[in-house]
Order: structure tokens, then sequence, then C-alpha cells
């Protein structure tokens, strides 16, 4: 009956059976393992996702192909869509926010241990029932039931005239429960920061990782409720007689799009703020430097977040609305790309008159960069509503939002899975194996996504099963699909250096990379209970004054 | 870890990232010709569609000097601040922050969104809030899965699936002026050559205009998943000289062709469930949920453009509907050789 880390587990191995071991896993409230089993389950769905991805990309490798039928494909990009948002980005950030929170604050646990695994269990089964659907109807012959409706489910395609049977609602129930769950772990991660942290570290003090978690956790608590309004009123046409979005009976189509993109414009920040946290720890200490403009980083993502709910009908500069809405939401999407220009800004400073250690991390950190920076400028392109007419559902925005999820969100994500392997796992992984994964990666990621940017250019609009001959996109989209098996192959080494590493990597020891904030100071893995005595702070970066006692950050700040 | 070996690695690595960054830039560049695609946005006919095009122009200018700038920073950095192997393992100095640096890159950025959103909203205004003139050709379009419906109000004429427009002369300007609607679920209609793409949602309608200034066929294809069959749901939009266009809304707006050689294929039509769905002017025929076939000959395409418009992919089509467009909402007829044979031929006299 222990809940000792896993270091310890191994001495006495032979003494617990593994059911036990097992059992203690599922019924663990300790935010450690809570969040290491958010992330090992978004691991299995970003290689489901990827299967997905290459599934569309194989069919649609040349014209008028026939690898999957109409049906199949559209089955695809709705699950892959929504598997990789909500079954992949989200659990795999709260599992690191999970993770860290704690550690990094000098706190035991989360606020609310037993709702963090309530949340996770209800994220964990709600995508499972998502992909239930497969195994519905037709079995997995045709790939059975899953929703066919594209990941924002737009109305009137889902009503029961023009979704006929349960795949529409299997997408429906997946995320409404587990937004529930969502929400669950935004009021832990709140109420944590909030009311946990050890003395003396003020909000002023507090590592930035925290900061853009809090943030995080607010949008989400703002974002995922009309999603869930919305789905409601969904089941409720489907299956209560209600018309909300039902056009027929004078219902509206656009006040879906509405509800869905108040939820949709909010959540991609959700997912981009936790990557920004990485990159925020990570680019500091690999370039020994403190993050430069740390007032300014917070006071740009607390904008960055207050004008977020208000760009979210950019999303809908083609449905019609009168010039004025139009101009409107021009102008704050064009608004929000200050705020996260000076970010980036702050990151190259903080890398200015440093010394780089281009370790797997820093290389992943770098990569983002880059590619942030273009997924930025093509937003800033898309802002522009005009252009949005042409571009808008076209494969220019595919490459657009890939670039930010793909590019800079996975990147800073796989930056993180190598700086805080140590600590979770107390070993080394192998930095040759993750230098190939990055190469891998990149080369994949730019023949898929750069190139993509052209077809959209030519007049090629998404969710399109096949495509004519003639038009000009054959060759294009044959160099999009071959970059994804480098992305494949990237995966897979990535996969094995956690196993191998995980087995048999170097002891990692708590400091590996010489940091600064608390996590560093216990042990790796650490113990149940993070830290024998909970830790006084007197700066941002308490580990910095402790190795530095002549020449601390509190006299700075 | 690597010492002489490293500093060139990293230079190599940011030529090999600027020689990648060429390859998008020369595309880019390159659409200017129109032989690379037919549906081309940079090879715009139409004055909404040449006024995005100035604004992207723009748009791109301004954000590839902020990349050239802010890459060649980055580039900077990775290059010259990387750790030395004769290192001597002290920390660099710390610097915390700089007021003037961070106002600087705060106040220029606001700025320049400043110059991008003045331009954006000419743009925006110039496109809807155009005037309707007086010669201007009206169009109702009507969304279906997976076929479009187009009717000719001013001019009594229904048709489907080719939209056939005058070509826009200055002196007496005759744009298009397009009523969208929607029968079923959203829509989008986009040729990217004449105009930006505008929804059809039902309940909600919409209204787009374009004013191409060169005749031709131009091509398109909905661009709001519908269903099934999203992918094949194609348009085609001829403009013609005015002459053209004037007979074609003749030859449209007559009834249809008598003949009593395909008297048998016009009963098997009339009297099975064809005129459910399909009407064909000037007989018992008036269903509307499927294209109207008073002029079906007068198309080049079927099925919404996912097949040329010949006798056999005419017979295969009532056949077989699967065969071409799996997922549409035409059913297989049911119908024997004979009276396939018999019915395409009547329908090949619907010119």
């Amino acid at each position: 009956m222990s809940t000792d880390s896993i270091s310890t587990h191994r001495a006495g191995m032979e003494s617990i059976p593994l059911v036990a071991k097992l059992h203690e896993w599922v019924i663990t409230v300790d935010h450690k393992r809570l969040g290491i089993l958010y992330i090992l389950y978004s691991l299995v769905f970003l290689v489901i996702g990827g299967i997905e991805a290459m599934i569309m990309r194989i069919q649609l490798i040349r014209p008028h192909n026939n690898f999957v039928s109409p049906d199949v494909f559209n089955r695809m990009f709705t699950m892959h869509g929504t598997t990789m948002i909500f079954f992949v980005v989200m659990p795999m950030l709260f599992g690191f926010a999970n993770y860290l929170i704690p550690l990094m604050i000098g706190a035991r646990d989360m606020a609310f241990p037993r709702l963090n695994a309530f949340s996770f269990w209800l994220t964990a089964f709600g995508g499972i029932l998502l992909y239930f659907s497969f195994l519905g109807a037709n079995g997995l012959y045709g790939a059975g039931n899953a929703p066919d409706v594209g990941w924002f489910a737009y109305a009137p395609l889902t009503s029961q005239t023009f979704s006929v049977g349960h795949s529409t609602d299997f997408w429906t129930l997946s995320l409404l429960v587990s937004g529930f769950g969502s929400i669950g772990t935004a009021i832990n991660i709140i109420a944590t920061i909030l009311c946990m942290r050890c003395p003396g570290m003020t909000l002023g003090r507090m590592p930035l990782l925290a900061w853009l978690n809090l943030v995080m956790a607010v949008l989400v608590i703002l974002a995922v409720s009309p999603l869930s309004a919305a789905q409601i009123m969904l089941l409720v046409d489907r299956y209560l007689g209600g018309h909300f979005f039902d056009t027929q009976a004078g219902g509206s189509a656009v006040i879906w799009m509405h509800f869905f993109w108040i939820f949709g414009h909010p959540e991609v920040y959700v997912l981009v703020i936790p990557a920004f946290a990485f990159a925020s720890e990570i680019i500091p200490v690999f370039s020994r430097k403190a993050i430069f403009g740390y007032p300014a980083m917070v006071a740009a993502t607390v904008c960055i977040a207050f004008i977020a709910m208000s760009v979210w009908a950019h999303h809908m500069f083609t449905v019609g609305m009168n010039s004025n809405a139009n101009t409107f939401f021009v102008l704050t999407t064009m608004a929000i790309a200050v705020p996260t220009g000076i970010k980036i800004f702050n990151w190259l400073a903080t890398m200015w008159g440093g010394k780089i250690h281009f370790k797997t991390p820093m290389l992943f950190s770098i990569g983002f960069l880059f590619q942030f920076l273009i997924a930025g400028l093509t937003g800033v392109m898309l802002s522009a509503a005009p252009f949005t007419w042409h571009l808008g559902n076209s494969y220019f925005v595919v490459a657009h939002f890939h670039y930010v999820l793909a590019g800079a969100i996975l990147f800073t994500t796989f930056g993180a899975f190598y700086y805080w392997f140590p600590k979770m796992s107390g070993k080394m992984y192998n930095e040759t194996l993750g230098k190939l994964h990055f190469w891998l990666f990149v080369i994949g990621f730019h023949l898929t996504f750069d190139f993509m940017h052209i077809p959209g250019i030519l007049g090629m609009p998404r969710r399109i099963y096949t495509y004519e001959p003639g038009r000009g996109w054959d060759t294009w989209n044959m160099i999009v699909t071959i970059g994804v098996f480098f992305q494949a192959a990237a995966i897979l080494v990535f996969v094995a250096n956690l196993l191998w590493s995980y087995f048999h990597g170097e002891i990692a020891g708590s400091d590996p990379w010489d940091g600064w904030t608390l996590e560093w100071s216990t042990s790796s893995p650490p113990p149940a209970y993070n830290f024998a005595t909970i830790p006084e702070v007197r700066s941002r970066r308490p580990l910095w004054d402790r190795k530095h006692p002549e020449d601390p950050d509190w006299k700075y700040e | 870890m690597r010492n002489r070996g490293f500093t060139n690695w990293r230079r190599r690595f940011a030529a090999q990232v600027i020689g990648l960054l060429c390859l998008p830039v020369a595309a880019l560049a390159a659409p200017e010709d129109r032989s690379l695609s037919p549906t081309n946005i940079f090879a715009p006919v139409s004055t909404p569609a040449h006024s995005i095009v100035e604004l992207s122009l723009f748009v791109l200018a301004v954000t590839a000097i902020i990349f050239v700038i802010v890459f060649s920073l980055l580039v900077y950095c990775v290059v010259k601040f990387g750790k030395r192997a004769d290192d001597d393992g002290r920390e660099p100095p710390q610097v915390y922050g700089s007021n003037q640096v961070e106002l600087a890159w705060t106040v220029i950025p606001v700025l320049i969104i400043v110059v991008l959103f003045m331009a954006t909203a000419r743009v925006i205004a110039s496109i809807q809030k155009a005037a309707q003139p007086h010669n201007a050709i009206q169009v109702i379009a009507i969304g279906h899965q997976f076929w479009w419906e187009y009717r000719y109000p001013g001019l009594k004429v229904v048709t489907a699936n080719e939209l056939h427009v005058p070509v826009n002369d200055p002196a007496h300007p005759s744009p298009t002026f397009l009523t969208l609607l929607s029968a079923d679920t959203d829509h989008s209609f986009w040729v990217p050559r004449l105009a930006g793409k505008t929804d059809l949602i039902p309940n909600h309608p919409n209204t787009m205009w374009f004013d191409p200034q060169q005749t031709g066929l131009y091509l398109g294809q909905c661009a709001q998943y519908c269903g099934t069959q999203h992918a094949k749901m194609l348009l085609r939009v001829y403009v013609q000289s005015r002459q053209e266009f004037d007979r074609w809304i003749e030859e449209q707006s007559r009834p249809a062709h008598a003949s009593a050689a395909v008297s048998e294929g016009q009963r098997i039509f009339e009297t099975t469930a064809c005129i459910n769905c399909h009407a064909v002017t000037g007989t018992v025929a008036d269903g509307r949920f499927g294209p109207d076939l008073t002029h079906l000959m007068s198309r080049e395409t079927i099925a919404s453009g996912a097949a040329p418009n010949t006798p056999e992919n005419l017979r295969l089509w009532i056949q077989n509907p699967e065969a071409i467009k799996p997922g549409s909402k035409m059913p297989a007829m049911g119908l024997s050789d004979h009276e396939l044979d018999a019915v395409t031929a009547y329908l090949e006299t619907l010119r």
C-alpha cells in the first residue's frame, strides 16, 4: 500500500504483485502519477491520430485515388481533428501541468487530488467512448459508425435529417464527458496556483509555467462551457424535438457556429499557451540566462487571453456577416498579434548574449521559434478578412493551423518531454536518438506543411476525399504525403527512445540540467510527498539563489 | 561534445534552413503564371478577386519583411551565442529586461497593425458595400447535396451546375449578383479567379458579386463540407460575350423539345420515379429535388462536374450513380438495359 516513486518500487519489485501495482495506478490521486497517466494516454492517441492522418494523405497522394471510400475519408478527418485536439494535445498539456505545477510552486499536491483523478478518468472515458464508435453499425468494415461531420460538426449537417444513426451522438457525448474533465482540471489548476504556493512565492515570483497554466485554466472554463451548452442543445434538437439549429424549422445554423467558435478560438489558446510555458522554461535554462522581461511575458499572456475571447468570428468571415462585423473581427485578430509577437521577441532576447546548449530540448525550442514565427505571420495574413474569403476552408488554413499545432505546440511538447523525462523517470534519455527524432521530424514537418500552403493558394478546399487532375494540385499533394512518412519515423524513434531510456538510461540525478526552479531541488523521480520540507523562496529562481549566493536574483528583481 | 565541427554544423544548419525557405517563396512568386492552375487565386479576372490579390500582396510584403528581420535575429542568436567548446563554465551576464527595447517592440507592431487594418477595412467595404448597378445580372444560387441550382428570376431561366454569365463591359457594367441560398446543409461558392468564397447557409441568405473581365470557363468547387460527396460538387462558370449569353438565355427559356422518336424513353421517364426529383419544362415532370433537365444536353458535364456529359456516362449515371459519385442522392433506378437505352436516348434530345 504505497504511493512511492517508481525507483523505490523497482527495489521492492519482486514483493509487490503486478495486479497490486496496476491497481495503485488506477486508484491514485497523486498528481505525478495522474500527470504520467494523462501523458501516456495522449501518446497512444497521438499514434492513432497520426495513423488517421496517414490514411488521409495516402488517399490524397494522387487525384481520383481509391485507397479509401469517401465515407471512410470523411470519418478519418473528423476523428483525426477531434482526437488530436481533445485526446492528444489537451490531455498532454494537462498531464504536464498536473505533474509540474505543484513541484514548481513548492506544494505537495494539487488542491483537489480526488477531483484531479476524477477529471482524468472522465477525459479517458470520453476518448474511449469516441473510439467505440468504430465498432458500431458495420463494425470495423467501412470505419463503423464513427462521426463524419468534421471536428466542428456544423449544423444542420448534424441534425437527424442529414446525420442518420448515432455517429454524431458519439461525437457529442464523448466531448461532453471529457469537457467536464477539462473543467475539473482547470478548477484544480486555478485553486492550486492561487492557494498553495510556498512561502515567499508571490504571484510575481512564480515560474512562468505556473502563470501560463493559470491563464490557460481560466480560458478552459470560459471556453468549454459554451461548447457543452451547444452540445446539449444539439442533443435536444436530435432527440427532444428542439429546433435550435434546425434550419428547416426556422432554427439557425449560424448560431451553432458562434457557439462553437466562442469555444474554438479560446481553445486554440488553451493549446498554445502551455506550449509557450514549456518554451519559457526551457529556453532560459539552455541559454543560461533568466527569461527576458518576465513582467511583460505575464502581461502579454493575460492580454492574449482577453483578446482571445473577442476574435472568434474570424472563423466565420465567409458566412455572410456584414462589413462592420467582419471589420471588427479583423481588428481584434490583428490586435492579438501584438502581445504574441512580444513573446517571440522576449524569447529571442533571452537567447541573446547567452551560452546556448544545443541539447534536444533546446533544438525543439529553436524549431518552435522558427515555426511559430511563420505560423503567426500566416495568421496575420488570414486576419485580413478578404484573404480569408479566398483561403478560409482551403489547404492554406490547414497548413497554417498545423504549423501552430505541430510546428509550435508539438515541438515544444517534445522539448518538454526530453527536458522533464529525467525528472519523471530518474533516467537520462539517449541524446543521439533525441537528435535523430528532431531532425527526422523537422524534415517531415517541413515537407508536409510548407508545401501544403500551395494547393490552398491554387484553390484546393479542405475536407475533400479526392480532387480533379488538371488543377495543378497533384505534385504538391504528393510531396505533402511523403513528409508524413518522415514524421512517422520520427515518432517511432521517439517512442523507442522513451522505452529504451526508461529501462537502460543513465541515472539522471535530481538536477541534470543545472536548472533554477523548484522541481530540480527534489529527487528524480520525486518522492510521493515532493519535498521533505516545504521550501521558502526569495526570487523567481530559487535554485539560482542557492547556487550563486554571492549574486542572487532577489537583489535585482 | 563536439568542437570545431560544431560551429560548421551551425552555419550549415542556417544555410540549409535559408535554402528550404526559398522553395515556398519561389513557388509563391510563380503563381503569376496562369497555366499553373485554373483555380489560382493570384490570377484574378474580376474586381473582387483583383482587390483581394492587391491586399494580399501588400500583407505578404509586410509579413515577409517581419519574417526576414526576426528570422535573421534567430539565426544570429543560434550562430553567435552557442556554447563554445572552450567554455569556462561561468554563467553569462543575466539581463532581466529593458524598458526601452520592450517599449519599442510594442509600439512598432501596433503601428504596423494599424496600417494593415486600414488597408483591410477599405477592401472589405469596397467588396461588401458595392452598389448593384441597373444592368446587373441577378442569379439565385441554391446549394443542394451535391449540386448547384441556378435561377435567373428576371430572365425566367432555371438551370443546374453550369453557370453562364456575360463578360463585363466597363462602359455598361453588368456584374453578376448572386443570392446564395441552401436547400439542405451549408455549402460555399468558391471560384478563385472570380471572387472570394461566400457560404450558402440554409435560412440565412447571402449575396456576392463578380464582374469577369475576360471570357472563358472558370472552375471552382464547394468549399464548405456538406456531406459525403462534398468533394465532387464542382463549379463551372462560363463567362461569355453578351451576344452569346443572350443566345444562351433565349435557348434556356424555351420549353423542352418534343420528339416522337424518343417517346418510349419519355414515357418511361414520366411514369417512373424520375419526375419525383427532376423537372423538364413543358412536360409533367416538375420535381425540384434534383437538377432541372430541360436543357441537360447544353451542359458539358453531369453530376455537377463529376463526369463529362457523354451518352455512355449518362447511361452509367442512371444505371449506377455510385460508379461516378458514390454517396450522391441519385438512386440507381433499377431499369433494364432496354429501358436505360430508351431513357438515355430521350435525355439526349433535351438540348
